[in-house]
């Protein structure tokens, strides 16, 4: 194959959770502002851009990794699952319903990250303990929720703790919102 | 925070990449799983003329058991080592580290080899192979050689590796029955580079310790088997000639201190699981 120019835009089609698209980037466009500015997918966050921050994770050929660290031309001819595809019906998933009733976000901006990786993560690990759902979490930043929702998220869709004992809080008060 | 321009090419083959890197020398830049390189570029540290993309060749993407080795291709990642048969027993000291080497959604990508050609004082599987007396399979368009791991880093980010050259695979030695293996680091988080880890092999008559994160690149001296104030002693020694530096994160005194009891921790963990 011959190598693709610097200065050329050069057609790059993927397949974006189900969907055929095409878009063309220069070699050096990274795939998370391809999805975000060729494709208009803007449900891919970017925040670093070094790898650090996790708000980009999107799933390649089915394996969480970070957009800002994929160059859009790598992607050519592969599947991109973004935060987009979870809920191609309108309803949310299981998992982003617990996210909703745990307050696993408050500004939401590294959620749709945390979701794909999540998504990658809990079909080779079904059942995580807190221990490595944390360590699988210390690739991503969030600077709102200091985590212990989105821990309580999981916890609850995988089944090992009760939704509704955990959302209680020390008083045995159901926190707001949940039913 | 965006790269400057390149021309790009994904190599099919092996030859494929060899060749452009004949071509373009220096001004050429092997990408891989780009978790160390594409930060680079995107920080605009690097500005090479073409990127040479060899994660898709199929031919590199090996893990093999033979010759004492378990040779590891150039593609594969460190998700995959970590997921391929009998790591537990193929080599116990990479299956107890290669969980510290940043996190799940880096290593998915991450390269065994890139690790080793990026060559970071700190990086985990620098240090096992160093602690495994491993080597590197390096290859040009002319010929190939292989080079003894402790041999191959110089300093940081710096190897012997040419430009006209492709880390084709590394080979990791092989448990001797009845050794031994530990592996610990003290980073400030999980996933955070070391300040520093330490990686011992204990077999019948000889304690080997590797460590990471306080010289220039990882270092490793073999003893007889030592205990007690002997053992102390030598540890403290092997501290001082490494010396360390203060940086953001720890003072060299810190770091020292960390070689001292962390060394001292894993030989003993690495005897207590000895077959
Ligand atoms: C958030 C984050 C945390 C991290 N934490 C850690 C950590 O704790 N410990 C750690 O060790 N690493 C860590 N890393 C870096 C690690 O993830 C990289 O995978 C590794 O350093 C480089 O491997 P790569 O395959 O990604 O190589 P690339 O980034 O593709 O390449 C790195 C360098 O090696 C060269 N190269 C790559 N492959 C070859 C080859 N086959 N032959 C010749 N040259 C080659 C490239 O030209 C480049 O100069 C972290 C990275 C991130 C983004
Ligand atoms: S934007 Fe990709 S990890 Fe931060
Ligand atoms: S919800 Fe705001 S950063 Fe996580």
């Amino acid at each position: 194959m011959p190598s693709l120019n610097a200065q050329t835009k050069h057609p790059v089609t993927i397949t974006l959770n189900d969907g055929t698209r095409t878009g063309h980037a220069s070699p050096r466009m990274l795939l998370s502002d391809f999805l975000r500015h060729e494709l208009g997918a803007h449900g891919t966050k970017v925040g670093c851009e070094h790898g650090v921050c996790g708000a980009c994770t999107i799933r390649l050929d089915g394996v969480a990794a970070r957009a800002c660290l994929t160059l859009a031309v790598q992607a050519d001819g592969r599947r991109v699952d973004t935060v987009e595809g979870l809920a191609p019906d309108g309803r949310m998933t299981t998992l982003q319903d617990a996210f909703n009733r745990h307050h696993a976000l408050q500004c939401g901006f590294c959620t749709a990250g945390i979701l794909m990786s999540l998504s990658d993560y809990l079909e080779r690990v079904p059942k995580p303990t807190e221990t490595e759902l944390r360590d699988m979490l210390s690739g991503h930043l969030c600077r709102c929720t200091g985590y212990a929702g989105i821990v309580r998220a999981v916890m609850d869709v995988t089944g090992q703790a009760s939704g509704n004992a955990d959302a209680k809080d020390a008083s045995g008060r159901k926190e707001p919102g949940h039913v | 925070m965006k790269p400057a321009p390149f021309d790009y090419l994904r190599a099919a083959s092996a030859e494929e990449a060899l060749a452009a890197l004949a071509e373009h020398g220096d001004e050429a830049r092997i990408l891989a799983g780009g978790q160390s390189l594409m930060p680079m570029l995107n920080m605009r540290l690097l500005q090479p003329r073409i990127i040479v993309d060899v994660s898709a060749i199929a031919e590199l993407g090996k893990i093999d058991a033979r010759d004492g080795h378990l040779a590891v291709g150039a593609s594969v990642t460190q998700s995959g080592l970590m997921a391929s048969s009998d790591l537990a027993t193929r080599s116990p000291l990479l299956a107890g580290a290669l969980p510290w080497v940043g996190h799940f959604q880096t290593r998915n990508r991450g390269t065994v080899c890139g690790s080793v050609a990026h060559a970071d004082p700190s990086a985990e599987i620098p240090l096992c192979l160093v602690a495994l007396e491993g080597e590197v399979v390096l290859r040009s368009a002319r010929r190939r050689r292989t080079v003894v791991a402790e041999t191959f880093f110089i300093g940081p980010l710096t190897t012997l590796r040419k430009p006209d050259e492709m880390i084709e695979a590394v080979r990791f030695r092989l448990p001797k029955p009845g050794a031994g293996h530990a592996f610990r680091e003290v980073a400030m988080r999980h996933g955070d580079f070391a300040i520093t880890a330490c990686a011992a092999v204990v077999d019948a008559d000889r304690i080997r310790l590797a460590v990471g994160g306080v010289g220039d690149r990882p270092v490793a001296r073999n003893w007889p088997i030592l205990k007690g104030d002997a053992l102390d002693d030598a540890l403290n020694a092997f501290a001082w000639e490494l010396g360390g530096d203060d940086d953001q994160h720890a003072t060299a005194r810190y770091r020292r201190d960390l070689v001292r009891r962390v060394g001292r921790l894993v030989i003993e963990e690495a005897r207590s699981c000895q077959a």
